[in-house]
């Protein structure tokens, strides 16, 4: 397994975010965690990128132990996340939004950022805008395009769809899915069940800091449990 | 009547280079890590101190300006490691007192290290007055101006040109963002210590034949320096520098016009004003995030 996570335990203060999670990801898998607000998927996404410390368990990344590696370093490995509301630095243009991407690769970047505005045009034409300027639809595109100029071994998205209008949803999945085609490695996390759960190989539930379901998309996705708690049918 | 103003201002541009300075300082820090380090004062005496001794023993002019400069850095660095980074959760407020602790300390050092007394630097150029339209200058003066304005384009090129400068700016921009492209942070906070302590000392070094040298010559420079930092709107590199030059003529003409007794206080008096009237400062930052 490229990603493997054992018995992770998280605390914010006294609260106990995260349950002893353990959850996998394989070479070119499209895994879903999903779960309602204030469930602990952002809390595992954050102590999967070493923003936020893990209090016990383990993560590793292609067999190493990475539980106590520092943030910038997993950045180095491979480890990408494009964070919950984006992140940008909305001050700075787009493209330098874009080749801060790259920081870790350093070398010249000017190829990947080509393929990227191939991938999101709009992009290429607001390139000297402050990112902070954008459409939330076109945030999201600099957010993706920003982790995918550091060639992530394994992408982690969390909450890509929130905030924007349901055509862009749609828009913002697609990508996702082509991503996906090209051999991208990806966890995604996501309030939006359905439409994560159908885009997805496999999929983990959590509730409250636990993992309580984990199953392949689909099944998931005729679960009766995970339908009426998500999907609101 | 004319000279005489022009020579108010030339005299205010010349100290207000430094306020520029020692403001950039403050920005920078700031930027990288929310601290107000108030030990900025102390570089620019360390740069001053170290240039005024270090030639008075031999070593030429320009090596006792760099190893001045070098050793702010290291001493930069080392107040970031062993205070700030340490303090990391501190509060901000814990975080300025800490950075006042670390500049008296520094000052004591420097008092047992170089002793009390005012130490004295040729000027670079000899001190034959240049006249401009009816006012003096002092050859020094061209000296600080130049020498500041060298360095505040260097400053911005760095920042918006280089990747490090951007990935430094962006650390402050959004420091978890910054944490997921893979910037060590607090290297980021360490080279803008550093770098504030290097600009500092540098024009503690330029400063010096006009000032003279002492270990307490850091304190009031350095508070200018942050009313220049705030006049500009904290955390703004360019508005530090315009906020520098203000302060500068606008206590070089209250000295001129009002008495040389109140210059120090029409800095103070500047500060008060942007606190109460308009705490962003001239140039403060404006939102242009969209949620």
């Amino acid at each position: 397994m490229l990603l493997e996570i054992e018995g992770l335990n998280a605390h914010y203060g006294r609260i106990h975010a995260l349950k002893s999670a353990s959850l996998t990801v394989g070479e070119g898998e499209l895994v879903a965690l999903v779960g309602a607000n204030g469930a602990g998927k952002t809390t595992l996404l954050r102590t999967l990128s070493g923003v936020h410390p893990a209090t016990s368990g383990t993560i590793k990344f292609e067999g190493r132990d990475i539980t106590r590696m520092p943030a910038h370093q997993r950045v180095a490995e491979g480890l990408i996340q494009v964070p919950e509301g984006r992140q940008l630095f909305g001050p700075q243009s787009v493209e330098d939004n874009l080749r801060l991407g790259a920081y870790r690769r350093g070398g010249n970047p000017e190829r990947d950022l080509e393929e990227l505005y191939a991938m999101f045009p709009v992009l290429k034409v607001k390139r000297d805008q402050p990112a902070g300027t954008l459409s939330g639809g076109q945030q999201q595109m600099v957010a993706i395009g920003r982790a995918l100029m550091a060639k992530p071994r394994v992408l982690l998205l969390d909450e890509p769809s929130m905030g924007l209008a349901p055509l862009l949803v749609g828009e913002i999945f697609n990508a996702v899915e082509r991503l996906k085609e090209q051999g991208t490695t990806i966890l995604l996390v996501e309030q939006n069940a359905y439409a994560a759960l159908a885009i997805a190989d496999r999929g983990y539930v959590i509730e409250t800091g636990e993992i309580t379901l984990h199953d392949s998309g689909s099944a998931l996705l005729a679960n009766e449990r995970v339908k009426q708690a998500y999907l609101g049918l | 009547m004319f000279a005489e103003f022009l020579q108010y201002m030339l005299s205010g541009l010349t100290i207000g280079a430094i306020y520029a300075l020692a403001g950039l300082g403050f920005s920078i820090i700031y930027n990288a890590s929310h601290v107000i380090n108030f030990a900025q004062g102390e570089f620019i005496m360390i740069g001053g101190m170290a240039a005024a001794t270090l030639t008075a023993s031999g070593v030429p002019l320009p090596l006792a300006i760099l190893m001045g400069c070098g050793g702010a850095m290291i001493v930069g660095v080392l107040v970031a490691k062993f205070t700030v980074e340490r303090a990391r959760n501190a509060s901000v407020v814990t975080l300025i007192i800490i950075t006042i602790g670390a500049s008296i300390f520094l000052r004591g050092v420097a008092e047992l290290v170089w002793g009390k007394d005012f130490k004295r630097l040729e000027a670079f150029s000899g001190e034959t007055p240049i006249n401009i339209l009816g006012a003096s200058m002092q050859p020094q003066s061209l000296w600080v101006i130049g020498c500041a304005a060298v360095l505040i384009v260097a400053i911005g090129t760095f920042f918006n040109r280089t990747l490090t400068g951007k990935a430094m700016l962006a650390t402050s921009h959004n420091r978890l963002a910054a944490q997921l492209v893979g910037i060590n942070v607090k290297r980021v906070v360490l080279i803008s210590f550093a770098l504030s302590a290097a600009l500092g000392a540098m024009g503690g070094a330029v400063v010096a034949p006009i000032t003279f040298s002492y270990t307490e010559m850091g304190i009031m420079l350095g508070l200018k320096g942050f009313t220049a930092a705030v006049l500009g709107g904290l955390g703004n590199g360019p508005g530090a520098v315009a906020g520098g030059l203000i302060v500068g003529v606008a206590e070089a003409l209250g000295a001129g016009y009002i008495s040389s007794a109140y210059k120090d206080a029409v800095a103070f008096v500047i500060i008060l004003l942007v606190l109460l009237f308009m705490p962003s400062g001239l140039f403060g930052k404006r939102g242009t995030e969209r949620v």
